[in-house]
């Protein structure tokens, strides 16, 4: 391993930060899914049980939490399909730069998306 | 005199330097595939989830018993949101393997940590299944007019 900041390709580059990025949101992404199964496995309970957990979904705190999560999963969803890119695609490695770029910037405008709609139908109404 | 040479960690050598029947087949390799096979299919299916449970209708006010019931009358969404848990979860957990495996540095962590992830693996897709495949719209206090 390179002890000097300058010299490699891949430490401390678009690299290695898109391999961070992509472990932590899936951690966060898995560990979302587990509640997930289990708040949903109430509908099998009691259907007012599960109305009263689901409450919990549609205040103004979890519906920020929420968007954090799918900006989490919009994330890992399109750096996922550059590895796929990078694995598969002859210029793959070339552009592997490049394509993470790309995926900010595909990032930024779906999630953008995403949170202006889910936003105001969590704050707007009811 | 002799010295220590570390056993190597490539899995395709030559094979005059394999040592002893340690290989574990090409289960890595059909690991690494399926992270790509299933992370396509996930982006489409949590895509269509997502649309469907947040961004039409109400939105997130839009959830309640009587919404979920509404879609699993349909075997389309039992079907998707059946593969969606399958995909998901075994997704994950060979995602969570491989950052065990990369940061329990002792054997027998390792082990536990991998023992727990898969205990709770196979008891969220099974529960899962059971309760898409035993789905029973007219439940305690179910709100729906036909019950």
């Amino acid at each position: 391993m390179s002890k000097t900041s300058s010299g490699t390709l891949y430490r401390g580059r678009e690299g290695m930060w898109s391999w961070v990025g992509h472990r932590v949101t899936g951690v966060v992404i898995f560990l979302f899914l587990l509640v997930h199964v289990l708040d949903t496995a109430l509908v099998r309970v009691d259907a007012s049980a599960y109305d009263a957990v689901i409450a919990t979904y549609k205040n103004p705190l979890m519906a920020l939490g929420e968007t954090a999560l799918v900006a989490a999963i919009l994330f890992h969803a399109f750096n996922g399909l550059r590895l796929i890119l990078v694995d598969f695609w002859k210029q793959g490695t070339k552009y592997q730069r490049q394509l993470l770029w790309g995926v900010i910037g595909v990032w930024v405008v779906v999630f953008a998306g995403f949170a202006i709609r889910h936003l105001s139908l969590a704050f707007g109404g009811h | 005199m002799s010295a220590e040479i570390a056993e190597p960690r490539s899995q395709r050598l030559d094979p005059k330097y394999v040592r002893g029947p340690k290989s574990r087949g090409n289960f890595e390799m059909l690991a690494w595939l399926f992270m790509r096979l299933s992370g396509v299919v996930l982006v489409i299916l949590i895509f269509g989830h997502l649309i469907a449970n947040l961004l039409t209708g109400e939105g997130v006010n839009g959830l309640s018993f009587g919404f979920v019931a509404g879609k699993w009358a349909d075997p389309v969404w039992q079907f998707w949101d059946l593969a969606l848990l399958w995909l998901s979860m075994l997704h994950g957990t060979n995602g969570v393997r491989t950052i065990i495996n990369d940061y329990a540095e002792k054997h027998a962590t390792r082990a536990w940590l991998k023992g727990l992830l898969y205990v709770a693996t196979i008891f969220i897709i099974v529960l899962g299944s059971l309760v898409i495949f035993t789905f029973d719209p007219c439940i305690v206090n179910s709100p729906l007019p036909q019950c």
